[in-house]
């Protein structure tokens, strides 16, 4: 086993730890710090994959903003009453909706022909994901504007009817 | 122009030469020497940051003492200088008290998530012409995303305490936070667009190769970085998140003892991050048009890092403090947009630059002197657009004479 | 598969890792020294002298979680334009026409915010 791959099963360790912090914490704000690390985890295995730029990405969009939108969604409700299990007769339902995402996933991951190396992380440099970003993925790179848009004017657009009542 | 160092160990233009002679005389294999070469500059940036921060709590105190007609702290030793080794004593002695509601693991957690991106960080932070921990490609991002690590750490603090102060303090601490943070990285986008690169050395041999400083070329970005990193370390006039009037001691209040010593320190070193980025994207880094021949790096780039943070200093010392809806309506209504346009001009000339070849001499003070006047221009239009032009804001401006201290009031009355 | 780009960041981790150092040697530094002696008032939250009444979990404003999805789409913005700016000379006029675009869509977005007054910090 090299160094790396001992640092990998660390990260992944941490990672999974973390994921399961965020289901089995019994307060919704702890639920969502473990957020924060199992996020962290996934940029450190970009890293050990050579995506340096994606793993920067990550940190800043995910662990920096992501999270805080979701620690003040959750300032905003009064969750802080809630004491006890945060799930109720649902929890077969949710059992089977978990089981075929992860199916699914599994069946994903095996059946995809992965293309080029899988031996070796690929380099890519951030010049290439502008480049691919800028030429062959144009057209989402600009309707994602416009989702990012939708998703702002629709947030105005909720928080102004609570305004109102 | 690169410099060629000798590269004897007693070169200490370099004091990375010292250091890999010695690693290399134990004859170790590559890895081995990467990592205790890693090592040996990990620990010399934290003591150096140590150092530091003790030495400027004392410069600080003493130097916002003299702005302000006090004395300071004078009686811990000569003129006062054991006072910061005397406060850190004296925190490490304290009982740490957490409260009675506090979410215990989370509130130990909170000074110790604050303080760790402010070492990491320096990580990629040249100092030299070798003596950087780590030459990342993505070395600008780097800078903004570690530090933006610091923010769900402020909730933590805020949240984990149960003090109705803290919580709120830590709210608004983060409303300021993102909001400025967002100015940093676009001001930084300025920059990265003009040399076309997200190395920081890249950064400085560019600067270095056509003898200029990017805050000549660039002027408008660099005031918005130093601006939103004072709201970054907490300071005045930007330091409302521990306004003490309206919000007992912010988002630290229930924090004692060696864990307030964090957050204290804490600011100070991410105080120093801003400071070593300021200098190292825009003021040439380690250079210093061909001194550093003779002068070592690392001090030409202390020095003008400790500049740049004396400007903090300095406008604490001044500076009253500004009201929340002033600060976000300043980062989001006037330096959002402008820092938007400024990275649209600043395309567009590097792409001018670029097509009509012109020189270098011709080229730098042109777009120099361009963006110079586009920065006045687009300051001084859009506080006019925004209804904060001349005449309103001017009031009354007062005058402390020197014999009796009495104040006159001049210039036109608030209408 | 080590890599050029990943070696550099084992220095960051230890850098990471002194810093933990640092902070847990002066914590327990504190355990060691400082004195401890329990009583029941030292726990009481601070609330300038005032007994607290209610947890302070307390419901926020919805301005925060507004600022909070302007901060978030601002910085993917941001993130996006940095490929950008390290590639806008080689790709051409395309290319900056069609970051042209995005930023003009993304800059409506604030102006609806603005004249809805979500800027405004009341």
């Amino acid at each position: 086993m090299t160094y790396e791959e001992a640092l990998f099963y660390v990260i992944a360790a941490i990672t999974v730890a973390g994921a399961l912090g965020v289901v089995t914490a019994r307060n919704v704000i702890h639920s969502a710090l473990f957020l924060i690390l199992a996020l962290l985890g996934v940029a450190a295995v970009y890293v050990l994959l050579a995506s340096e730029f994606l793993a920067i990405v990550q940190v800043l969009v995910y662990g920096g903003a992501v999270t805080i939108l979701i620690l003040f969604a959750m300032m905003l409700t009064r969750v802080r009453d809630i004491e006890g299990p945060l799930d109720g007769p649902q929890r077969p339902f949710a059992a089977l909706a978990a089981t075929v995402f992860l199916g699914t996933t599994v069946l994903a991951v095996t059946q995809t022909e992965w293309r080029g190396e899988t031996d070796e992380a690929t380099v890519v440099t951030i010049e290439q994901i502008g480049e691919a970003l800028f030429s062959t993925w144009a057209m989402p790179f600009e309707i994602a504007s416009l989702l990012l848009m939708v998703a702002l004017i629709g947030a105005i657009v909720l928080a102004r009817g609570e305004e109102g009542e | 122009m690169a410099i060629i160092l000798s590269g004897e160990w007693y070169d200490l233009r370099d004091l990375a030469n010292p250091i890999r002679e010695l690693i290399d005389a134990l004859g170790a294999p590559d890895a081995v020497d990467y990592v205790l070469w890693s090592l040996i500059a990990a620990l010399a940036i934290l003591i150096w940051l140590v150092v530091s921060v003790i030495a400027f709590i004392w410069i600080e105190r003493r130097l916002v003492a003299l702005m302000q007609n006090r004395k300071g702290p004078n009686r811990v030793g000569p003129a006062g200088l054991l006072q910061p080794i005397a406060d850190a004593i004296k925190l490490l002695l304290k009982e740490a008290i957490t409260t009675r509601d506090a979410d215990r693991i989370l509130f130990w957690l909170a000074p110790i998530i604050v303080f760790i991106p402010t070492i990491v960080v320096f990580a990629v932070v040249p100092f030299g012409e070798s003596m950087v921990l780590a030459d990342l490609n993505v070395g600008v991002l780097f800078l903004i995303a570690v530090a933006g690590i610091m923010t769900p750490a402020v909730f933590i603090a805020g949240w984990s305490s149960n003090n109705k102060y803290a919580l709120l303090a830590a709210m608004r601490a983060i409303a300021m936070l993102i909001s400025y943070e967002l100015i940093q990285v676009l001001a930084l986008l300025a920059a990265v667009l003009f040399i076309g690169s997200m190395n920081l050395q890249a950064f400085v041999s560019w600067q270095d190769e056509y003898n200029t400083w990017l805050i000549f070329i660039l002027p408008l970005p660099v005031v918005a970085y130093v601006i939103a990193g004072a709201v970054e370390i907490n300071r005045s006039p930007m330091d409302l998140s521990e306004a003490e009037s309206e919000l007992a001691a912010g988002y630290h209040t229930e924090y004692g003892g060696i864990k307030f010593g964090f957050f204290y320190q804490a600011e100070y070193m991410a105080g120093f991050a801003i400071a070593a980025t300021v200098t190292t994207l825009f003021l040439g880094g380690w250079t210093l048009w061909g001194l550093e021949e003779w002068i070592p790096g690392w001090i030409i780039f202390l020095g003008k890092l400790y500049a740049v943070f004396f400007l903090y200093i300095w406008s604490r010392g001044t500076l009253p403090r500004l009201r929340i809806d002033q600060l976000m309506a300043f980062a989001w209504k006037f330096m959002l947009p402008l820092m938007l346009v400024n990275a649209l001009v600043i395309a567009v000339e590097v792409v001018v630059w670029e097509e009509t070849g012109a020189s270098r001499n011709v080229a730098l003070p042109a777009i120099g002197a361009v963006n110079a006047t586009l920065a006045v221009i687009l300051v001084i239009g859009w506080a006019r657009v925004l209804g904060h032009g001349s005449g309103l804001q001017r009031g009354y401006r007062a005058t402390l004479t020197r014999e009796i201290g009495k104040i006159y009031y001049t210039g036109a009355e608030v209408s | 598969m080590t890599s050029e780009v990943f070696n550099v960041y084992i220095a960051v981790l230890i850098a990471t890792i002194f810093g933990f150092v640092l902070v847990g040697s002066a914590l327990i530094g504190n355990l060691i020294l400082s004195p401890r002696q329990k009583s029941p008032h030292k726990g009481v939250t601070y609330e300038c002298g005032m007994l607290p009444i209610g947890r302070s979990r307390a419901q926020v404003h919805f301005r925060y979680y507004l600022f909070a999805i302007l901060f978030l789409i601002f910085d993917i913005e941001a993130v996006f334009l940095f490929p950008w700016a390290v590639s806008f000379v080689e790709l051409g006029e395309q290319a900056f026409y069609e970051m042209l675009v995005f930023i003009g869509i993304l800059a409506f977005g604030l102006l609806y915010a603005w004249k809805k007054g979500v800027l405004n910090w009341r």
